[in-house]
């Protein structure tokens, strides 16, 4: 559901983002979203949303599609309740990252969204990277990804492994990623990129033996994640085959 | 018994006292910043602080099927420091999040020009905000420091049933009472109430408009006093839903006047899982 809500490119997709995202809202908050959303693209029509308008700016004076930003958890509540629909976290994430996609967000206006913002804001912000590459220098935002990475917060930590990480993280900084979800229990199907980045990683391979054994050692369970992993590993197949993402290895 | 803390530190509790504290009933707590025991330097610090109050602390809450709010403000001890009162002008930056119900913990310490500079500059910020205001009164002088707060109050745009008056006592009540504002309690080894002189209070005032919280902090202190609290009451002959009523509907009342209280941790981030690192001591 979440990766439904917050799957968008730029150009049409966002109209369906959007037009799920409403599906599930009350009247008012449909309202709240469609103003916000005007807010946004007006702003980025101004160009005062971004970076050309924060210079003459306080940095503690919100220009109002920030301020929808911060509050759209209080907007996005799901209309009805009950356990097959999305939750609130699904709802506010997919508004947040229309925001941050319609008002065109570069690299300052995510950094200062990031750093100045709630775990729930921070964690829209990282779902927003991969749709705002359009906007910002290559690896730029990778400082929010490692930022997240060092939190023991799972929501962070989730949203911090997605398409940006695969495309941009060093091999020594994924396979730390790839063992922080299974220390902090963030399924791993959450890590974007996950069997072609494994592929024939013999280190990561050895890390997650050691993991295991450690594991085993302390009379604990081994995570069945962890076999899923080490079995994507072991896909000999590949092995010589370049990483499909050409991510810089960690001697660069 | 269903309990809520309307004002406890958790940042300095442990996550046994989590636990305790849900065993004992509790589902929702309000974390007002404060005073961190040791003085801050500088604005940053104070930022941290919040980013832990809006993120973190929520997380550990929530594994332990315990809603987090919180209030933010500069407290008044800090008002006094120069380097500290930059603060003043980033809290709008913060007041507008989703778990921030209330501009506080504001008030007096020691009743200085600069704790009245940043009392009434925060007053403002409440109404400006939508927000109630969660106001400790002073330990030090104390009821001279109520009036002198409640004639602040009254000299803001912020009307009276928009203020919770905090760290009441026996001396303190009828005076609070009269201003119009909710009474908070704070039962609290030593310094200040206890939960037998509660009830007292209670028999002679009544439940209206009554919280009781533990204000468990980094000092000596304990999380399960509004739970020792409920069972006094009970002991002394209130029922059930008078206990329901300063436990739980006040502060739900009280807090819900920001519009922003969410009491399901139903969608919290993960489902309690064993490999998580709160639950399992961290890394
Ligand atoms: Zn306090």
């Amino acid at each position: 559901m979440l990766t439904a809500l917050t799957e968008l490119t730029d150009g049409s997709p966002a109209r369906a983002v959007q037009a799920a995202l409403e599906e599930h809202l009350a009247g008012a908050d449909r309202a709240w979203l469609h103003e916000a959303l005007a807010e946004a693209q007006a702003a980025a029509d101004a160009e005062t949303a971004a970076e050309a308008g924060a210079a003459g700016r306080s940095l503690w004076t919100l220009p109002t599609w920030e301020l929808r930003f911060a509050e759209a958890g209080r907007h996005c509540r799901p209309a009805r309740g009950g356990p097959s629909g999305p939750s609130a976290q699904d709802l506010a994430d997919a508004a947040r990252v229309l925001l941050l996609h319609t008002v065109r967000a570069g690299h300052d206006t995510t950094s200062r969204l990031y750093t100045h913002g709630s775990a729930a804001e921070r964690r829209a912000v990282l779902l927003a990277l991969p749709h705002l590459s359009a906007h910002t220098p290559p690896a730029s935002a990778l400082a929010l990804v490692e930022d997240a990475l060092r939190t023991n917060d799972t929501r962070l930590v989730a949203a911090a492994v997605g398409p940006y990480a695969a495309e941009h993280l060093d091999q020594h900084a994924w396979r730390h990623a790839v063992l922080k979800c299974l220390f902090t229990g963030v399924p791993v199907d959450a890590v974007d990129g996950l069997a072609p980045r494994a592929r024939g990683d013999a280190e990561l391979a050895r890390m997650l033996r050691d993991y295991a054994a450690e594991r085993t050692a302390a009379g604990r369970p081994v995570p069945d994640d962890l076999h899923r992993v080490l079995a994507l590993t072991a896909d000999r197949d590949t092995a010589d085959r370049p990483h499909v993402t050409a991510a810089p290895s960690e001697e660069s | 018994m269903r309990i809520f803390d309307p004002h406890i530190h958790m940042t300095s509790r442990t996550t046994d006292d989590y636990e305790a504290m849900y065993a004992a009933g509790v589902r929702a707590v309000v974390e007002p910043s404060f005073w961190l025991g040791q003085p801050r330097t500088s604005p940053a610090s104070f930022f941290d602080y919040f980013d832990a109050l809006l993120g973190w602390e929520p997380f550990r809450a929530s594994q332990y099927g315990i809603a987090h709010h919180c209030t933010l403000a500069l407290n008044p001890k800090e008002a006094n420091d120069p380097r500290c009162t930059p603060v003043l002008d980033a809290l709008p930056r913060y007041l507008v999040k989703d778990s921030v119900v209330a501009v506080g913990e504001i008030g007096y310490d020691s009743m200085t020009p600069a704790e009245d500079t940043a009392l009434a500059a925060q007053l403002q910020l409440a109404a400006d905000h939508g927000l109630p205001a969660l106001v400790h009164t002073p330990h030090r002088d104390k009821l001279a420091g109520l009036h002198r707060t409640v004639d602040v109050i009254r000299e803001s745009d912020l009307p009276p049933e928009r203020v919770l008056l905090d760290h009441l006592n026996e001396t303190t009540v009828k005076a609070a009472t009269d201003s119009g504002c909710w009474l908070g309690f704070s039962i609290y080894p030593d310094t200040k109430m206890d939960e037998d002189r509660m009830v007292a209070v209670i028999k002679d005032h009544g439940i209206e408009k009554v919280l009781v919280n533990s204000a468990a902090d980094w000092g000596k202190s304990d999380p399960l006093k509004t739970r020792r609290v409920g069972d006094a009451l009970l002991a002394a002959g209130f029922t059930e839903d008078d206990v329901d009523q300063v436990l739980w509907r006040n502060p739900v009342a009280f807090y819900g006047l920001s519009g922003r209280l969410r009491l399901d941790v139903t969608d919290c981030p993960e489902p309690l899982h064993e490999g998580n690192s709160i639950l399992r001591g961290g890394e």
